[in-house]
């Protein structure tokens, strides 16, 4: 349990947008969609690593802010036809508080995705 | 719950992409079978001319694999071909008996080549040009046979006369008009095209009759035979004289059929569970016979299948081009002219260049094109949208201009160029790449090209030049885009549509948008959400709450976004002045915040670059303090009034064209826009702050001040026109504030100036502005009534705390 952490309160978290958690050089942008879900996912997009942190967040998609690739939050998969992945986290909502963990790196999801494309 | 079941009979195109289209939106909700009496999973029809020639294979021409069938789920029957349709009891059956029940019918059989009624019709070796089994036949007795004719001198015959010259075979078009493709080319067009295929040893007997086709002593046809008495000698007889829509089946089951299948502009047949699309149908009295409205065609089915329930066909006009390799020909409307039309010709012999517009009433209503085609696809958009051509009549048929970007004259044609011709400047994207993947993936319009490539899809100049591109693969008029463009993938509805809802429901928030317009998707995309926040924001002011998380980053952060994450910070000066005391501010700003690069920039102010997103805010306080606002350099608002020094220093100064700019940009300032806006004022006609490539130029006289609008600087330079002259300050700003309202009621988001200005004509834009003075005044207070609400600092509110969140992040340490 110990690697779990407490990021931000629930209600801190804009709606259809992100934080970003930095943790030593580490960023993390943690989202929640339209229908109060969260997700964190690395912030640096599998294009040129831009901030997915600052895109516009639809359903469970982020449109990246330098050219438009879209990525899934829930596996950090480029939308077809763009190919890549961000790396994804696990997050956890207790309480109305949001808790991310960081020492796994990567959701098995993600690896299993992200490795498809490598 | 069980599925429904949809089954569909005609596994060609335009079935087929109707059930792609509706894979696409709503996987899953069917069950769905498929017949066709074809051996083949469905394939492109259309490049069964460059099979015939020998540049394709058929393996190359497969849209949908067996396999495709398979991971989809669809059960496929080919060589199947349906007999009957149980209306009753909803059920198909096919000859061979095989069964299968309905929820929904979906009919897309096509049509028939017609047969001439001629004694001979029947005999061997009389065939059509249909399906892989005619090329397949024509094919083999090419091997085996040396004298061919095509009965038909349209655009099938034509392609398949060249298919079987290339294959070797000796070939006579016979053609009962005067010219070839009367129906698509006018006489000098026609000839130039004969004399085209003559060079490549097409034989050609215009207004001929056939009269029978006559057997030989093996008693495979050996000779035509026309009315007039004469005859040609033939091993091979092609008839590519027409189709006739496919409706057996449907008449057979009692479904109302008048020259097609008869449906609505929802694509229903008189039976309400059977829909029907393609070559077979009869839509408005209109059957079609080219793909691009047929697919427009399967995309209102599908999404009526899927239950959505909205879109609408409303019919298509269609243009044509010849899939002959080295012959470039293009037409479409009524190219031929006459009462009321004017016709515009450029001929050129010697080049083989033919190019004719026919205009009327200001309108562009036909183009027939032979040899330099480039301009076809703009024509067709002209055309298509109606656009008023009196302002450009003269140069119409030197075409757009600014086709492509600088580096590409308008006379360049895209077959000429390098495979490693860089199309798309802003991706980085090369002729070759284009080609390689609409012929890889199969691609068919200009949509899956830019999801695919990313060509054009930035700043869009390109557009021409990825258009031609395609055209230039794929041979068919595939890349005509369909007649009324859906503002984004989440809608059927154009941007137009949107914003008279918005107006007239009256609509004030986006969800009722979403509600009203049954959006597809639960909270629309990176495309559309940032143009509705738009259009609410500019109708409804005052009243709308803006949506922070609508906007793209530039604007949520209100700072431009750079490659690095950071930002750029550009406070405004007012009509680019300045003083010590400002300069020494930004001097103390830039050197407290470590600003790695202090630019003066090209809109008369200064760029501080690399500024850290958490810094934003105190520095915005500095600035703030030290009486500056927000430059607006990241926002589709009003940027920029650039201006001279005016009468008050310079020797030939007419007016205070500095002091008008600063009352200019104090009016305007803050304003939200559908895409960016600037604005100049230069002293007299030297023009030194550039007025003629602004949105709103002003350029002052001696008698008063000349207005200049749609002007564009960027992309794709273009030279304002002339608005009116009016003679006192307070006049011109009145006309800018009215110009500038009605842009922002009426252009759709992210259109700017130069292109609304060229949509709507500048005579609407005058009879708006300028003859209209009630309007006028209406307009005016609009936008005047707007700038309450809209020039609060957005700088100064996020300094004291306004979206404290945006800017910090959360650090954990370990
Ligand atoms: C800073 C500046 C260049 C400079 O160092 O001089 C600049 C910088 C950018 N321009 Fe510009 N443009 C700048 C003056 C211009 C001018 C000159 C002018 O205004 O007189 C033009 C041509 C005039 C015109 O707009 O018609 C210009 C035409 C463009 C265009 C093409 C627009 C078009 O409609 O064709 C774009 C792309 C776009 O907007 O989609 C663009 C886009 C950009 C962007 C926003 C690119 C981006 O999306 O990141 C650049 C942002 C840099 C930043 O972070 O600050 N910039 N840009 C100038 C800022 C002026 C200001 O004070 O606000
Ligand atoms: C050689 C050639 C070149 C062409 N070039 C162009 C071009 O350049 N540009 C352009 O836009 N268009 C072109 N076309 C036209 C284009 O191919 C057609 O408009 C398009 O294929 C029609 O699609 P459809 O689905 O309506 O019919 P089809 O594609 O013909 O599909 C109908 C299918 O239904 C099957 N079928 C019919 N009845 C039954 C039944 N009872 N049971 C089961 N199956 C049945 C048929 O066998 C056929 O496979 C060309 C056509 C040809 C033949
Ligand atoms: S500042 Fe303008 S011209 Fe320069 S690189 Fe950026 S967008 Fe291009
Ligand atoms: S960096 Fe994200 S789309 Fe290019």
């Amino acid at each position: 349990m110990s690697d779990w952490i407490a990021i931000a309160k629930f209600d801190d978290l804009p709606r259809m947008g992100a934080r970003v958690v930095q943790f030593d050089t580490v960023r993390v942008a943690v989202f929640r969609t339209s229908s109060d879900e969260v997700f964190a996912v690395k912030d640096a997009c599998p294009h040129r690593g831009g901030p997915l942190s600052q895109g516009i967040v639809h359903g469970t998609l982020v449109t990246c802010p330098l050219h438009n690739w879209r990525i899934d939050l829930a596996t950090g998969e480029a939308v077809q036809p763009d190919r890549g992945c961000a790396h994804t986290y696990q997050t956890r909502v207790e309480a109305g508080q949001v808790y991310l963990r960081l020492a796994a790196g990567k959701s098995a999801a993600a690896t299993e995705s992200c490795a498809s494309h490598a | 719950m069980q599925k429904m079941k949809l089954v569909m009979v005609g596994n060609g195109m335009a079935g087929m992409r109707t059930i792609e289209e509706l894979l696409k939106i709503a996987p899953g909700l069917y069950d769905i079978t498929v017949f066709g009496a074809e051996l083949h999973p469905n394939y492109n029809r259309i490049l069964l001319s460059p099979v015939l020639a020998g540049e394709q294979t058929t393996q190359d021409i497969v849209l949908n694999s067996m396999d495709w069938y398979a991971e989809n789920g669809i059960h496929l029957h080919l060589g199947k071909k349906i007999g009957r349709i149980d209306r009753k009891r909803r059920v198909v059956e096919a000859e061979d008996g095989t069964c299968a029940e309905y929820d929904r019918l979906l009919l897309a059989t096509g049509s028939n080549p017609f047969m001439l009624p001629v004694p001979g019709a029947d005999l061997p070796g009389v065939i059509s040009f249909r399906d892989i089994s005619d090329v397949e036949a024509m094919i083999n007795a090419s091997s085996q046979y040396r004298r061919a004719v095509v009965i038909g001198g349209g655009l099938l015959g034509l392609e398949a006369a060249n298919g079987l010259k290339q294959r070797g075979m000796d070939v006579s078009v016979v053609h009962i008009g005067s010219w070839l493709m009367e129906r698509q080319l006018d006489e000098p067009a026609a000839r130039l095209l004969q004399k085209n295929l003559e060079t490549k040893g097409l034989k050609f007997l215009l207004q001929k009759q056939t009269a029978e086709l006559v057997k030989g002593e093996s008693g495979r046809v050996c000779a035509v035979n026309f009315k007039d008495g004469d005859s040609v000698p033939a091993d091979l007889v092609v008839m590519a004289v027409g189709i006739r829509p496919n409706t057996a089946l449907a008449e057979s089951a009692g479904i109302h059929c008048d020259r097609g299948i008869v449906v609505n502009d929802t694509l229903q047949t008189y039976d309400p569970r059977i829909y029907a699309v393609g070559e077979c149908v009869s839509h408005r009295g209109v059957a079609y016979g080219l793909v691009a409205p047929l697919f427009e065609q399967a995309k209102v089915a599908a999404n009526h299948l899927a239950e959505y329930g909205i879109g609408r066909y409303e019919g298509s006009v269609t243009s044509t081009k010849l899939k002959v390799t080295g012959i470039d020909l293009f037409s479409a409307g009524d190219f031929v002219g006459g009462e009321g039309t004017e016709s515009l010709v450029f001929s050129d012999p010697s080049s083989g260049d033919y190019k004719k517009v026919v205009i009327k009433d200001n309108k562009l209503v036909g183009a027939c094109l032979y040899g330099d085609t480039i301009n076809g696809a703009w024509y067709f958009d002209l055309l298509r949208e109606g656009t008023d051509i009196s302002q450009f009549r003269k140069t119409l048929l030197f075409g757009q201009h600014h086709l492509g970007d600088s580096g590409h004259g308008p006379a360049e044609h895209v077959a000429a160029l390098p495979d490693k011709a860089e199309i798309c400047g802003c991706n980085g994207v090369c002729k070759g790449d284009i080609v390689k993947a609409i012929v890889d993936k199969k691609l068919f319009t200009l949509d899956e090209v830019r999801a695919h490539t990313k060509a054009s899809s930035s700043c869009g100049s390109c557009t021409g030049l990825v258009e031609a591109v395609l055209a230039h693969t794929v041979g068919g008029d595939y890349s005509a885009a369909p007649s009324k463009k859906p503002l984004c993938k989440c809608t059927e509805h154009s941007h137009d549509e949107v914003i008279a809802a918005i107006k007239d429901q009256p609509l004030k928030t986006m969800r009722a948008v979403f509600d009203f317009l049954e959006w597809k998707t639960p909270d629309g995309c990176a495309s559309c959400r940032p143009a509705l926040n738009y259009y609410l924001l500019a109708r409804w002011p005052g009243e709308y709450q803006d949506d922070a998380q609508s906007r793209f980053i530039n604007e949520r952060a209100h700072g431009n976004i750079q490659k690095d994450g950071t930002f750029s910070v550009v406070p405004r000066m007012w009509g680019g002045l300045t003083n010590p005391r400002e300069l020494r501010a930004i001097a103390d700003v830039a050197e407290k915040f470590k600003v790695p690069e202090v630019k003066v920039t090209g809109g008369q102010r200064i760029d501080l670059f690399g500024v850290k997103k958490e810094d934003l805010p105190a520095m915005w306080q500095d600035l703030s303090a030290a009486g500056f606002v927000s430059g607006h350099a990241y926002g589709k608002a009003l940027r920029t009034v650039k201006t001279c020094v005016g009468a008050k220093w310079c020797r030939f100064g007419t007016q205070d064209s500095t002091g008008l700019g600063v009352k200019l940009e104090q009016l305007t300032w803050g304003s939200w826009m559908p895409h960016k806006f600037k604005l100049a004022v230069s002293g007299c006609p030297r023009n030194c702050a550039e007025a003629t490539i602004k949105d709103f130029g002003v350029v002052c006289v001696d008698s008063g001040y000349e207005l200049h609008v749609g002007g564009n600087g960027g992309i794709k330079v273009r030279v304002t026109d002339l608005l009116c002259k009016v003679e006192t300050e307070a006049q011109v700003m009145e006309y800018c504030g009215a110009f500038t309202q009605l842009y922002r009621e009426e252009a759709h988001y992210l259109e700017r100036t130069a292109p609304w200005v060229e949509r709507v004509g500048l005579n609407y834009i005058k009879g708006r502005i300028v003859d209209d003075a009630a309007g006028r005044a209406a307009l005016f207070e609009r936008f005047k009534y707007g700038q309450q609400f809209a020039q609060v600092d957005p700088w100064k509110e996020r300094a004291e705390g306004v979206d404290a969140a945006e800017f910090q992040t959360i650090r954990i340490t370990a």
